[in-house]
């Protein structure tokens, strides 16, 4: 008697929707077990990461403010992989992203108008781009791998910003703290909900998630990104560019990502820190792939995302864990749903005993 | 002379993490299977070896933990792509993703401690010889270890039976099979023995090389070894010249951080990864010499079908 | 079931009531099969009989559902090929077991258990390959050698384990006809001394010329079994297929005034180290003729298929010529605009994604005409879809169906009918019925029949000889990267093209 893997004739739908539903139970059950261990109590546990962050009006505008990056690297991403495209330096291109619209922010601290916050956006959306271009170019002509080269400038990306607020863009009243001048209010998002911190960065937050959905489904260069993914030979037999392809996908996700280091800055930080990002590039791909590398799944699985954030903030202060505790559930939950993905291209069988005799020598 | 000496047993203690990485990953890419995951099973075998190192008191009890923790790791990662058939560079991601968060939980009470380092070696007579005493008997043991166990490689790899049957695999999987090889059972092998060799790689980090723990204390290093297995061309003793090479320039930038030059530090700090892309691009290059020498079936799943 | 008493001399292999079940599809249902020693037994079927799963069970690389097997007269369960080695059965695998970047030694030694392997092996592999007429250099590497020289490498390893039953899965189709008697005489000295031989093949000429006895299999079952020195080739395809073999309706060719494709010194050094280069390829393909282009396979086929369809480019930029349009430097896209279709040799994966629909599998081709200001046209995808359905009798769920749920030969015929609804100027086919039933296969050659009397230019690259003088106006050969003239059809015979396979192709004429 064994377990048997038997592959579908075609891909199963079903499965595809339930496994992320299967992952988040599975792992609500480690973090019960986990908790338990830990001495505390699993029920009080589960409250204060689920429910008691949206208990008021300033925590839900907390969730949906922490949720707007990491749907925005998200669906960014999900347009590579996608394609086979392996961007993995979404933190990288979303710290580039704030260095851009930052620097811009600063050089026009005096003279700003009402054109500096559109320009910070172009500018960190570039800035983005150029960091995920590095990758793009040395794939496409020197066939370099592009999850080491992003990964590898994820780190160059963190030392850079960590050079600019020690040193060029310090705040000389900030009493030697490495950070740069707080930014005038024409580069800061206006607030959407008064009692919350939730601005105005999250409507083009949305507004990314609705174009890169529209973008992926509806569009032939869209169409062209999923067949590149699914089946490379294909897609040159189709005349589909492989170079172009890469260059989509990680413009793509550099641009989403800028974006995002444009809202941290210009939102809850308000000025340039050696850190603007507690991993949201990261958490950003356990995004992308909860959500199936859909539009709609990448939203909700940020919302799930966000809470994690904030539940393990909370347990914090609340249960007295330490708050890498988020990480390590979100960690978890990937290595589940890529198990429960099994189920999307297998069948689990039990076999019996085959019914030839027992060999006689 | 004796500078030089300092200098060659600095670079070798700073290339050692990645000697082990960097060779044990190697073994895995030959038999077919991709593995991102070696940083997260360098932090699960540093923090556990630290642990284990503080708790008990003993270093080498230390490191024979670590070394299980990756083994440990790796074997989660061997049941999703092996048995599962999942994607191997998103098993491999979530690998280091959830390595990092596990260490930094369990090692979060963990980190103003102090460990009692690994010693050096010390041999009584030759250990005191100028140049080569240092050189020869000075290191720590794992320093000696690593390059015996590249040593093995190499001659496990190209002169035994198994390890013809290893690059068989990697080539045509479905060869081996036909043939009647235990792909899957030989693939875990593999796969544990990396997982073990990234553990000791960040064991030594932890109880001998920096003895103490912060979250995220490899630094990227299971990367920058991945990155060299490619550097390598996927042959043992490139791998070794890559790493001492990489510890050279890890630690060209201390000594210009230490002499008080006017870079700024953080632009040092960029060396080891602004080289570790430079290095890639350069040989990655050469299309052929990839196709020629990369294991046909990397990073495919095989399913065997019965 | 039960012991029989078998009286007279025992069957080397005896298969009873084999079964075995694969999700959607009855590989083998309750098989029956029995081989004397000595004997050179046939499995005849069609493609997707069952033939191969049968073979791998015997082999032990597949497990049956149902069945017994015995060996010798005893009852064995064959877990693994190392025990069926060990029993002494070898098997010559259809797609080779082969290492490319191992050499021939090693490749060897792989095969035999440790202690064999060791000493003396590379000695004993020169001795025992040319004793079978089958010479083999223990130390070259397996990728600088052809296929059929890669053959040799596969048949020596089984020799060398001096089997008593030697299965060859489709042995014929990488050799040319010379080669395929070389074969024969070593076979029928294996047989001679004693091992029995199981021969798997579709091809009805060879197996009256070489066995004793063929088992028939068709879905799955057992049709018949016969004596095929007896029977005619129609007798044997009524058992294979239950009907006769059909025939195309084939009229005279009228290929039109100047060619619609000319190729003129083609050359392209391989992009894959192990590829093959192209050498100064000279081909013309008019409107209203389909030319065949002949070889086995390795021989530069898909290197130029590629230079033709796209897939790669090639300089000067008039070396390829559509209607005097240089087009040699264009891409797949640009030369579809332009009216040249390309039905590849590989299904899916490469004609169409598995996982995607057919409606969007239509689009991967037509995605130009079916989309409006860079947005797909969804309903004009699946409209498409299914008329391409409907004119060309695919059996389908549907135009939202998964590519992957089609058979091989509905699928074929969909991706067939995909190019040919868009009224390709040129249209290239690479191997347009490998792996397809009988049925499919001649509404598929009817097709392109049809094509060229609409006057389109058709060009064919085929491994089938057959299929060649059954639907080709004029034959060229393909060899170590270099094309032979294309001669027509009814002025050559096998023989010949057989020699053109093996050539050099040096110093032959160029002509039109």
């Amino acid at each position: 008697m064994r377990l048997v893997l038997e592959a579908r004739p075609e891909r199963s739908r079903i499965a595809a929707w339930l496994s992320p539903a299967l992952a988040i139970i599975a792992t609500i059950v480690l973090g019960f077990l986990l908790f338990s261990l830990l001495g505390r109590d699993p029920w009080q546990a589960m409250h204060v990461f689920f429910v008691k962050p949206l208990e008021n009006r300033y925590g839900v505008g907390e969730w949906l403010l922490k949720a707007s990056p990491l749907m925005l690297c998200g669906v960014g991403l999900a347009v590579g992989y996608r394609a086979n495209v392996w961007n993995i330096g979404a933190e990288g291109q979303l710290t580039l992203g704030g260095i851009f619209a930052g620097g811009l922010a600063l050089v026009f601290d005096q003279s700003a108008g009402w054109w500096l916050l559109p320009a910070m956006i172009v500018a960190g959306a570039i800035g983005g781009m150029l960091w995920a271009a590095i990758p793009a170019f040395l794939r496409t002509h020197f066939h370099a791998n592009e999850v080491l080269t992003s990964l590898m400038l994820v780190y160059v990306a963190t030392y850079l910003l960590s050079y600019l607020v020690h040193g060029p863009w310090r705040d000389p009243q900030g009493f030697n703290f490495p950070q740069s001048k707080m930014f005038a209010d024409a580069a800061l998002w206006p607030n959407l909900f008064a009692g919350t911190r939730l601005n105005r960065g999250f409507v083009v937050a949305l507004a990314c998630v609705a174009s890169t959905w529209l973008f992926m489904s509806r569009s032939v260069a869209g169409f062209e990104m999923r067949v590149a993914g699914l089946a490379p030979a294909a897609a040159r037999y189709a005349g589909i560019s492989s170079a172009r392809v890469v260059w989509i996908g990680m413009l793509v996700g550099g641009a989403c990502a800028g974006i995002a280091g444009v809202n941290e800055v210009a939102g809850p930080l308000g000025q340039l820190q050696p850190s603007i990002s507690p991993g949201y590039g990261f958490a950003a791909i356990i995004v992308a792939f909860v959500g199936r590398l859909h539009a709609l799944g990448i939203l909700l699985a940020s919302l799930l995302m966000s809470l994690l954030y904030l539940g393990g903030e909370a347990a914090q202060v609340s249960l007295a864990l330490p708050s890498s505790v988020t990480g390590l559930f979100q960690g978890t939950l990937l290595f589940f749903l890529l198990a429960a993905d099994v189920l999307v291209h297998y069948r689990v069988r039990i076999a019996g005993r085959s019914q030839a005799p027992a060999a006689l020598g | 002379m004796e500078h030089i000496a300092e200098l060659i047993v600095l670079t070798l203690a700073a290339g050692t993490p990645l000697v082990y990485a960097a060779a044990g990953e190697l073994v895995v890419e030959k038999s077919g299977v991709l593995n991102l995951g070696v940083e997260g099973m360098m932090l699960v075998g540093a923090v556990t070896a630290f642990i284990v190192a503080a708790t008990s008191g003993s270093a080498w009890l230390g490191i024979a933990a670590g070394t299980l923790a990756g083994a440990a790791l790796a074997l989660g990662f061997g049941v999703l792509t092996l048995s599962l058939m999942s994607n191997q560079v998103a098993a491999g991601l979530a690998l280091s993703l959830f390595g990092a968060g596990l260490s930094a939980f369990v090692g979060k009470p963990y980190v103003s401690h102090v460990v009692s380092a690994l010693p050096v070696l010390h041999v009584p007579v030759l250990s005191d010889l100028p140049v080569l005493g240092k050189l020869l008997f000075g290191l720590s043991p794992l320093v000696y270890l690593s390059i015996v166990l590249l040593f093995g490689i190499q001659w496990f790899l190209y002169r035994t039976r198994g390890g013809l049957v290893l690059r068989a695999i990697g080539e045509s999987p479905a060869s081996a099979h036909a043939i009647g090889y235990p792909v899957i059972a030989i693939r875990y092998a593999a796969v544990l023995f990396g997982g073990a060799c990234a553990g000791i790689a960040g064991a030594y980090l932890a109880v001998a090389y920096t003895p103490l723990w912060v979250e995220g204390m490899t630094a990227g290093r299971g990367w920058i070894a991945l990155a060299l297995v490619v550097f390598a061309t996927w042959k043992p003793w490139r791998v070794l010249a890559g790493a001492y090479l990489f510890g050279g320039v890890t630690l060209a930038q201390f000594q210009a951080q230490a002499s008080g030059t006017e870079i700024p530090s953080q632009l040092l700090s960029m060396l080891p990864y602004v080289a570790t892309i430079v290095v890639l691009a350069i040989i990655s290059r050469d299309a052929t010499l990839i196709r020629l020498n990369a294991p046909a079936s990397l990073g495919k799943p095989f399913h065997p079908d019965t | 079931m039960g012991d029989t008493v078998t009286i007279g001399p025992v069957p080397r292999l005896e298969l009873i009531e084999i079964s075995k079940r694969y999700p959607g599809v009855v590989a083998n249902d309750g098989v029956s099969l029995r081989v004397m020693p000595g004997e050179i037994h046939a499995l005849l079927g069609e493609n997707g009989a069952g033939k191969s799963t049968l073979m791998k069970i015997v082999y032990g690389v597949v497990h049956p559902d149902a069945g017994i097997v015995r060996w010798n007269g005893e009852p064995v369960a064959i877990g693994n090929p190392a025990r069926a080695r060990k029993l002494g059965i070898a098997m010559v695998f259809q797609h080779f077991s082969l290492f490319e970047t191992l050499t021939v030694a090693e490749n060897i030694a792989l095969a035999l258990p440790a202690a064999r392997a060791r000493r003396g092996l590379p000695a004993r592999i020169r001795e025992v390959s040319s004793q079978y007429g089958l010479p083999l250099e223990p130390g070259r590497y397996v990728h600088t050698m052809s296929v059929g020289e890669r053959q040799r490498v596969e048949i020596v390893r089984c020799l060398l384990q001096s089997p008593q039953l030697l299965i060859l899965d489709e042995p014929t189709s990488v050799l040319t006809p010379q080669a395929v008697q070389r074969l024969f005489e070593t076979l029928r000295t294996l047989a001679g001394e004693g091992c029995s031989i199981l021969y798997i093949s579709h091809k009805l000429d060879e197996i009256r010329a070489l066995c004793h006895r063929a088992t028939v299999l068709r879905d799955g079952k057992v049709t018949g079994e016969c004596d095929p020195r007896q029977e005619s080739s129609s007798t044997l395809a009524r058992m294979m297929i239950g009907t006769e073999l059909p025939r195309p309706r084939h009229r005279a060719a009228h290929p039109t005034g100047a060619p619609l494709l000319r190729v003129r010194g083609l050359s392209r050094a391989a992009d894959d180290p192990f590829g093959t280069s192209l050498v100064d390829i000279d081909l013309d393909v008019h409107g209203g003729e389909i030319v065949g282009i002949a070889g086995i396979a390795g021989n530069g086929q898909r290197e130029l298929l590629a230079a033709l369809s796209g897939e790669s480019q090639a300089t000067p930029a008039d070396s390829v010529l559509l209607a005097d349009e240089p087009i040699a430097h264009l891409d797949a896209a640009a030369r579809r605009a332009r009216g040249v279709a390309f039905v590849p040799e590989e299904r899916l994966g490469h004609g169409a994604v598995p996982d995607m629909s057919l409606a969007e599998n239509a689009l991967l081709t037509t995605r130009r005409r079916l989309s409006r200001h860079g947005f797909i046209d969804a309903s004009a995808a699946r409209e498409y879809a299914s008329a391409t359905l409907r004119e060309f009798a695919v059996k389908a769920q549907g135009p939202d169906a998964a590519a992957s749920s089609l058979s091989g030969g509905n699928l074929q015929k969909f991706i067939v009918g995909r190019e040919m609804r868009q009224s390709p100027k040129l249209l290239i086919a690479a191997q347009p019925t490998w792996g397809v039933d009988i049925g499919a296969s001649a509404q598929v050659r009817q097709a392109l029949l049809d094509l060229r009397d609409a006057g389109a230019a058709v060009l064919i690259v085929s491994e089938e000889l057959d299929e060649l003088f059954e639907i080709a106006d004029r034959i060229a050969v393909m060899s170590h990267g270099r094309l032979s003239a294309a001669k027509p059809a009814q002025d050559t015979n096998a023989e010949e093209i057989g020699m053109l396979m093996s050539a050099r192709l040096e110093n032959v004429a160029h002509a039109a």
